[in-house]
């Protein structure tokens, strides 16, 4: 008590630079606050460090590849890092993950807002506990399963709907079929679907749940059925919410490597219908290739992997353009 | 178009808690009603039964008889969505909807009953904010959203809102409370307006509320915590406020207790 009141009390020191300090302040001066602000601040650099690590190494790597390579490294269908000379390019990594990801994201973000609405605004709070705890251990299914059940099972049991696909589709060009194994684009989209699903269904969730119920009773109070309750209050406000939920999936998806190896029949080129074998992703590309290559492969595969990082990190900037531009209408302010 | 409400016999539940016990009682057309009696008693959840808000709450149950001019709105077939597009409802706390303008807050309602043109729509929108006071303070920002508005602002929005699809009944649950004196006397001043076109009914904790504002004042009370709430009496404001003639309202009035 002496000493506080002595020091609290005592004529300011000369100058600006010495602000009085109570322990409040940024310049910590208790055990505990130092060791608390080290730590944390160790932690901010540390990732500032490892981001800087990882993106630097791929760099590096990656430009020795491609000085090297003789074809347009954008745009070329070949793969052929040790031939002489080198050739290699990304056109169809990027087109087999673009369009698988596209693909599982059509199926899976529609069907996971309904399972979030369903579980927070229809189901009775029982019924809506038990699925909300089924998705959580479908999200616990390591991707390796999903990959064995993907070959072993969707991938024989695809016929009925590549037919039907054929039957009224198929005119498209897109979905024609000629009878070949579903080893295809399509369905690893399908299984990338069933994988993300978990993920944007449980992050949709927790979004629904916090809408203020002050939100839902104004719409209610207007005379709003349900459905226009979830129009009017629940999807608005939950909008930049399922975007994130849709962004984690699609990192998910993107990035997926094994399920896509085990269930896709890989080849360079782009086929002119997703229901056709054929193609490839940037992760499976990767996989299926490193063990056995040279070090001017692994510094292709290490190019390759770099446009995935690009990509990844271009979706999530969008994403966040999209919810910032909207941020004075989203519900954060009320 | 103001309707009389008559209530007669009717008890509120939260599962299988009785809240409200057997409370009868009628509000008259184009007139302010308020509502008083200490925490607890019930009167927001009364409130709550006259538009079937109530059984909105998880365990919420009604019965009893509520007839708006000669129409049951507990009868069998009875819709309770368009009961409520009937019967307007405006918060304790301001709810505009956060993602929508200025605009689309107050046309929400209409949007959701049909089809409108965006000159008829237009029209109601700038009647509805006169109505509520709130015209010359917004018509420059008709497109910005209702939630930067100001707590007064917002809940004048959340009345305009309200009486854009012209109900027949206007429930206001404790509308000033989360507002400053000044948007306070300006939401009641607004009151005193709007009982010419509809029929008002205020749940208050504001005795002098109830007391500027209101012509007729029920007091609930409850004998105990645990105990349903039940409406004391009901006559007009200046008996209840000047002579009740129960004992429970005049101490209560007076500070003795709640």
């Amino acid at each position: 008590m002496d000493t506080t009141t002595q020091q609290t009390t005592a004529p300011p020191a000369p100058g600006p630079a010495a602000p009085a300090d109570k322990g409040t302040g940024r310049g910590a001066t208790r055990p505990g606050d130092r060791i608390f602000l080290g730590l944390s601040r160790g932690s901010g650099i540390f990732v500032l460090v490892l981001m800087a690590a990882i993106a630097s190494f791929l760099t590096y790597r990656a430009s020795l590849a491609i000085s090297k390579d003789e074809a347009n490294f954008f745009t070329s269908f070949e793969w052929n890092p040790t031939g002489l000379p080198p050739e290699f390019g990304i056109a169809v990594l990027a087109f087999g993950t673009i369009v698988s990801s596209v693909i599982a994201m059509a199926i899976a973000v529609p069907i996971s807002v309904g399972i979030a609405l369903f579980i927070t605004h229809y189901a009775p709070r029982r019924l809506g506990g038990l699925i909300a705890y089924v998705i959580d251990l479908l999200a616990a299914v390591p991707s390796i399963v999903y990959g064995l059940w993907g070959a072993l099972v969707l991938v024989p049991h695809m016929d009925g709907l590549y037919g039907w696909l054929d039957d009224y589709l198929g005119w498209t060009g897109l979905f024609a079929w000629d009878g070949g194994p579903a080893r295809s684009l399509l369905t690893v989209g399908i299984l990338l679907a069933l994988m993300i699903l978990p993920i944007i269904t449980n992050v949709s969730r927790e979004v629904f749940r916090q809408v203020p119920r002050m939100h839902e009773e104004a719409a209610l109070a207007l005379g709003a059925t349900r459905w226009e309750v979830i129009r009017m209050s629940v999807l608005p406000f939950g909008r930049s919410g399922v975007i994130s939920a849709s962004m984690l999936g699609l990192g998910r998806a993107l990035g997926e490597t094994m399920a896509v190896a085990m269930v896709l029949s890989p080849s360079f080129d782009i086929t002119a219908s997703l229901l056709d074998p054929g193609g490839g992703t940037f992760a499976q590309n990767i996989a299926s290739k490193f063990n056995e290559a040279t070090v001017m492969g692994q510094d292709a595969l290490i190019a390759s992997g770099m446009v995935l990082f690009v990509i990844t990190l271009l979706v999530n900037g969008g994403a966040r353009l999209i919810i910032a531009r909207r941020k004075e209408y989203s519900g954060a302010n009320a | 178009m103001a309707k009389r409400i008559d209530v007669s016999g009717l008890n509120a539940y939260y599962g299988s808690f009785l809240a409200i016990e057997d409370i009868s009682m009628t509000v008259e057309p184009r007139s302010v009603t308020a509502f008083i009696g200490p925490s607890g008693c019930g009167k927001s959840t009364f409130l709550r039964t006259l538009n079937r808000m109530h059984e909105v709450t998880p365990g919420g149950r009604v019965d009893g008889k509520v007839m708006l001019d000669d129409e049951n709105l507990y009868g069998a077939g009875i819709d309770p969505v368009a009961v409520r597009r009937e019967i307007g409802m405006v918060f304790q706390r301001p709810n505009p909807f956060p993602t929508m303008s200025v605009y689309d807050n107050v046309a929400a309602g209409l949007r959701l009953n049909g089809k409108y043109k965006k000159s008829q729509l237009d029209d109601v929108v700038e009647k509805s904010l006169r109505g509520a006071n709130l015209w010359n303070e917004v018509k420059d920002r008709l497109n910005k959203p209702g939630s930067g508005l100001s707590g007064g602002q917002q809940q004048r929005l959340c009345i305009a809102r309200a009486i854009a699809v012209e109900p027949k009944v206007l429930l206001m649950d404790e509308p000033c409370s989360a507002l400053d004196p000044i948007s306070t006397l300006a939401i009641e001043d607004l009151i005193g307006e709007l009982k010419e076109r509809f029929t008002i009914v205020i749940v208050t904790h504001n005795m002098q509320q109830a007391a500027r504002v209101s012509d007729r004042t029920a007091f609930f009370n409850l004998a105990a915590v645990g105990q349903p709430g039940k409406l004391i009496e009901l006559d007009d404001t200046e008996r209840i406020f000047s002579n009740p003639s129960v004992q429970a309202t005049e101490d209560y009035i007076s500070g003795r207790f709640g």
